[in-house]
């Protein structure tokens, strides 16, 4: 049974590499050279590196939902970006059950980095039954 | 805005469960010919592939704005896109799924200007918001997914 307070936490990697950022371009589709192109962020868009993109964060955290309640269970999934994930980053996500109504139940989730800055604050419903 | 045909396809996402770090089974049905593989939660995100219009996708015989030669193709000043092109930066995003998403589904999107606000930001100067909304539908018309993206403009680069 799902209970309020339940709570799980997934490393979601130990070093994010530049490689990593490029696998996910390609996949996605989304090739903006601030995520694959350090002269470009660099230089042109005055970054420190290049980084990774919001979508591929919550991409990563959306594993801590469908470890736990499975790929088809997942009713909504909202996230905010709050920081930018570098190559290098260390991330961990906790997801906590905020609410459960039938077989429904309310998920909050905070992705963190090495600094244990929140990078990823998401929340999401999902069906347990 | 509109993606006449996004074809949810079995080694695609094989390749979009990879790039997340995903290594559960439910997703690798390509290698083995499994049916109706399971979409991970953000993978509508990948219509882009079938946008002919998507802007952050270098296309043949035009110039890119990333670097070759020099450290941009453009001027920097042309620099957009939702997700932290130029000044642009993607903000928020929330998916509403009517039911699950599967390979062999193909859908249509269409997208819509959502709300606007504005806030006035710590380091950034003044935020500027926008709402855009986009509905997968599938071959029978059905609803899928509603995305909801949220976006915030800069009148300069946040400081780091």
């Amino acid at each position: 049974m799902t209970a309020v307070g339940d709570t799980k936490e997934l490393v979601l990697t130990e070093d994010v590499t530049r490689t990593q950022l490029v696998q996910y371009s390609g996949a996605s589709g989304d090739y903006n050279p601030l995520h694959s192109d350090e002269r470009f962020a660099t230089e042109v868009a005055g970054y420190p590196s290049i980084f990774a993109h919001g979508m591929l964060t919550m991409g990563m955290t959306g594993r801590v939902l469908t470890d736990w309640f499975g790929p088809e269970a997942v009713l909504t999934y909202g996230a905010r970006f709050v920081s930018q994930v570098w190559p290098g980053d260390r991330l961990v996500a906790t997801a906590t059950v905020t609410g459960v109504d039938g077989d429904v139940a309310e998920v909050t989730i905070a992705t963190r980095n090495q600094a244990g800055d929140v990078v990823l604050s998401a929340t999401a419903t999902v069906r347990t039954a | 805005m509109a993606t006449e045909r996004f074809p949810i396809e079995a080694g695609h996402i094989m390749m979009f469960a990879r790039a997340i770090g995903d290594a559960n089974p439910a997703y690798y049905g390509a290698l083995d010919g499994t049916a109706g593989v399971p979409a991970p939660p953000t993978f509508v995100t990948a219509s882009a592939q079938f946008d002919p219009d998507y802007p952050l996708r270098p296309k043949p015989g035009q110039p890119w704005f990333g670097s070759g030669r020099e450290a941009t193709g453009r001027g920097a000043s042309t620099v957009g896109g939702g997700d932290g092109g130029g000044t642009g930066l993607h903000a928020e995003q929330h998916y509403t799924y009517h039911r699950p998403l599967r390979a062999g589904d193909v859908l249509t999107t269409s997208s819509r200007t959502g709300e606007g606000w504005e806030k006035q930001g710590r380091r950034g100067g003044r935020l500027i918001f926008s709402e855009f909304i986009t509905e997968f539908r599938d071959a029978a018309g059905e609803l899928v997914v509603t995305a909801r993206t949220v976006g915030v403009r800069t009148e300069k680069v946040i400081e780091q």
